[in-house]
């Protein structure tokens, strides 16, 4: 029925990008047609946003071709992509929030000027979020801070689709529904489909695999950086999506297979609700056990760590901390080390008070304290009161944890700890941790690589702010947990 | 219970709206009140004659004003802006007068100077407070070499334009509602003006859809040079001479009304016309009110802190009943 192969709107050729050590895409064929809905998913770090960010322009791949309608790209960017009809919704809101609905049109249609510019842009927005979401309430002259979150999305979403002078034929839409309730979000979908059936072309990256499943025609899974399995919908279900997701076999750990002390009969050290629970599912964590924290990143792990440390402080409504608390953060270069220090002081800073010689911080003790952290985490540096910026990433969160570790605390929140650290560090780090738990102390571990987990006791899997599974270390197994991550209970 | 809920998102909404729009006439408010407190204290001074007074030295203030707004619109903050009313002051008053194109030619340079310093900032991603304050000690400088004490001349033409008596309404109330009308088409109406304030709104977002913030950088820095110039230049035709150090204290006036206007430091939210109102309130505030309040000179700048203190907390209260 059809005269051939629909043409191929966007093509990507073995496309690399390395960001220091991480490397974010290995390699990646990838490519969209007129006429197809294309679904990209894929758990956290999988490379989906930098292979978007690829196809956008906003990121230059190390290695690898761009072919536009044909055409071999040289010098691709953001506004060679427009100018060639690609457009893309950011995953974070790219709004002003200054700026009135119609005036944010506006920023994306360099030839909206003149003096009627205003009326214009207003009712190309206008239009168009009345053709996506009829029955909208969004007036085009609303300053965008007074909007609601999900409403800046429709807003965002509506944008992208609108039409000037440049063509429109692919659009790359992450995560579209995030903030959309469920009658929007079918308002989008199905104007995602009659814009395909249009002969356009749409990449649509969820975390909602029914909502993949359902709109896309075509699937492409990405894993570590790579493509896992493409094809078309069909082929796919729910669990083979999950299965190829996070790869089908777990990979053993035999120094956990020694028996671990069960947890009944020890002391409370945490209990915590998270603020949006809503049932009365909690967060326990007793002494010396290492609680794992699961789940994609950014669905309330970070918050709730964060109100556990807060509340070790002063008394707050549905935690309760039994023990003094120290954080290791995740995001070292802004929330971790102070660059204008050395390692020791570094290291010294959450043990102030056992330092203290009289009114004054005493140099002998800080240089001990260092020392004995340096043989036991193995620092690698020939100078403890080098500035800590010599260390390499993995030994500059080595002393984070030393931070931890040398102080009182009898409870240790980890905030993903060992993004972009090096294997050889994070096996170190997790014997050490191992000892310490035998020793007494408690770890909250919030992770986003799920082969850390393996290191855990227990498991809580989060999504959108909630604990939505408790697994245990038995029956914990890497399928349950992306299972639970992408539960579709909305 | 969905309506129950929808009643509550919907007086929510309400409470904030109320809450912007207090926030939206506050510095008409204060300014206001400052008014009824000058015709209760003093009411032969709301007059004709009374205005052109009191706000005698208020248009160089409201041109003050609207350069650092521009500064502040890309997240940005002038230090220097005082100091550089203070040097185009003795510019005008010594070159202007004795050379035109020589004083026409420096004018034109420092606002390129001010452009060159928007690109500087961009480029090399230093703070704009650094900088300007470095620049605030060129400016008062440069000042200082070309007239080592109080004395020249502001040209004829200058004086002249100065001395213009409108009818019915005193001269800087016509300049302040020009200036406003002027700037707020300029920045809030064109479709350029919009990609000004998007700079300070999300600059990422406008890198993206292909704007330059470089561009824009540059140019909210050459308006605010170009509107310290005209400040400058208004200050002398009234005073009609120099001194180096005669726009010292507008750095500070011009923040305050800028944020006395509705304006945030940062987020790119401001308002030429309440920056302009902002900076009549505080030209009122700073000495004609004490002054009938018979407070003694030597108190009255304490005095006007007092009054910035409590006008920006009140500001402060409302914007948070807002969030």
């Amino acid at each position: 029925m059809s005269p051939g192969p629909a043409p191929i709107i966007v093509k990507l050729d073995g496309a690399e990008k390395h960001f220091g050590a991480v490397r974010a895409l290995e390699g990646v064929d990838f490519s969209a047609s007129a006429g197809e809905c294309v679904g990209l998913v894929g758990h956290n770090g999988a490379g989906k946003s930098t292979l978007m960010q690829v196809l956008a322009g906003a990121l230059a791949p190390d290695r690898g071709r761009i072919t536009v309608a044909g055409a071999i790209q040289e010098h691709f960017s953001v506004t060679r992509a427009q100018k060639l009809g690609i457009r893309c919704v950011f995953q974070e809101l790219s709004l002003c929030p200054n700026l009135s609905v119609a005036e944010n049109a506006r920023i994306n249609h360099p030839s909206l000027r003149g003096m009627t510019w205003r009326r214009k842009a207003a009712r190309l927005i206008a239009e168009k979020l009345d053709e996506i979401f009829p029955g909208h309430d969004i007036a085009a002259s609303t300053i965008v801070r007074d909007l609601s979150i999900g409403r800046r999305q429709m807003v965002e979403v509506a944008r992208a689709f609108t039409i000037t002078q440049d063509p429109l034929d692919l659009v790359i839409l992450d995560e579209p529904t995030s903030s959309l309730d469920a009658h929007t979000a079918s308002q989008l979908l199905a104007f995602v489909r009659r814009f395909v059936a249009g002969g356009k072309s749409c990449v649509l990256i969820s975390h909602l695999l029914g909502e993949v499943l359902k709109n896309a025609d075509r699937i492409v899974v990405m894993r570590d950086g790579k493509v896992a399995a493409a094809d078309a919908v069909s082929a796919f279900d729910r669990d083979s999506l999950v299965a190829v997701m996070g790869g089908a076999v777990r990979r053993a750990n035999p120094a956990l297979e020694g028996a671990r002390p069960v947890q009944e009969g020890r002391a409370l050290r945490i209990r915590a609700r998270p603020a949006r629970q809503g049932n009365g599912a909690e967060l326990v964590a007793g002494e010396g056990e290492i609680v794992g924290l699961a789940g994609l990143s950014g669905h309330g792990q970070t918050d709730l760590l964060l109100a556990i440390f807060s509340a070790a402080g002063r008394h707050k409504a549905g935690i309760e901390v039994n023990a003094p608390v120290a954080l290791v953060a995740g995001d070292r270069q802004s929330d971790g080390i102070f660059p204008q220090w050395s390692i020791s002081e570094n290291i010294g800073i959450r043990s102030l008070a056992k330092l203290r010689n009289g009114l004054l911080i005493s140099p002998r003790r800080e240089a001990e304290l260092a020392r004995v952290w340096q043989q036991r985490i193995h620092i690698r540096t020939p100078d403890m009161d080098h500035n800590i910026l010599s260390l390499s990433g993995g030994n500059q969160q080595k002393v984070l944890f030393a931070r931890a570790l040398g102080s009182d605390a009898r409870i240790v929140l980890m905030d993903d700890p060992m993004r972009g650290v090096d294997v050889g560090t994070k096996l170190e780090v997790y014997d050490l941790l191992r000892e310490e738990a035998r020793n007494g102390r408690t770890f909250l571990w919030y992770t986003s690589e799920i082969d850390e987990l393996d290191n855990c006791d227990r498991v809580y899997v989060f999504r959108n702010g909630r604990i939505v599974a408790h697994l245990d270390r038995s029956d914990m197994t890497e399928e349950k947990v992306i299972q639970s991550s992408f539960s579709d209970a909305n | 219970m969905a309506p129950l809920r929808e009643g509550a998102r919907k007086a929510a909404l309400g409470a904030t709206a109320s809450a912007r729009l207090v926030r939206a006439w506050l510095p008409a408010l204060s300014l206001g009140l400052v008014l009824v407190a000058i015709a209760y204290l003093n009411p032969r001074a709301i007059s004709y004659f009374g205005f052109s007074l009191m706000l005698n030295l208020a248009i160089p203030i409201v041109l003050a004003t609207i350069a650092q707004m521009f500064v502040i619109t890309g997240n940005e903050l002038d230090l220097s802006i005082g100091p550089f009313v203070g040097f185009v002051g003795c510019v005008t008053a010594t070159w202007l007068n004795d050379a035109p194109w020589l004083g026409v030619a420096a004018l034109v340079g420092a606002i390129g100077v001010y452009a060159a310093l928007g690109a500087l900032i961009y480029l090399r991603n230093l703070p704009s407070i650094v900088v300007t304050l470095g620049m605030s000690f060129v400016w008062q400088g440069l000042a200082i070499l070309m007239l080592p004490k109080p004395g020249g001349k502001a040209p004829d033409w200058l004086v002249g334009i100065a001395g213009f008596t409108p009818p019915l309404v005193p001269l800087p109330i016509v300049a302040a509602v020009a200036i406003a009308a002027i700037v707020h088409f300029g920045l809030m109406r064109t479709s350029y003006g919009a990609i000004l304030r998007g700079s300070g709104g999300n600059p990422t977002a406008l890198a993206r859809a292909g704007w330059s913030l470089l561009k824009t950088k540059v140019v909210l820095f050459a308006l605010a040079g170009l509107f310290g110039v005209l400040s400058g230049m208004t200050l002398i035709s009234i005073t009609t001479s120099a001194d180096a150090n005669i726009g010292n204290g507008y750095t500070l006036l011009a923040i305050a009304g800028v944020i006395l206007g509705g304006g945030e430091f940062v987020g790119g939210r401001v308002s030429p016309i309440g920056a302009v109102v902002g900076a009549l309130t505080m030209a009122l505030a700073a000495s004609p009110l004490l002054t009938f309040m018979h407070i003694p000179p030597d108190w009255q700048v304490a005095a006007n802190g007092a009054i910035l203190i409590i006008v920006l907390a009140a500001r402060a209260l409302v914007s948070r009943r807002e969030d």
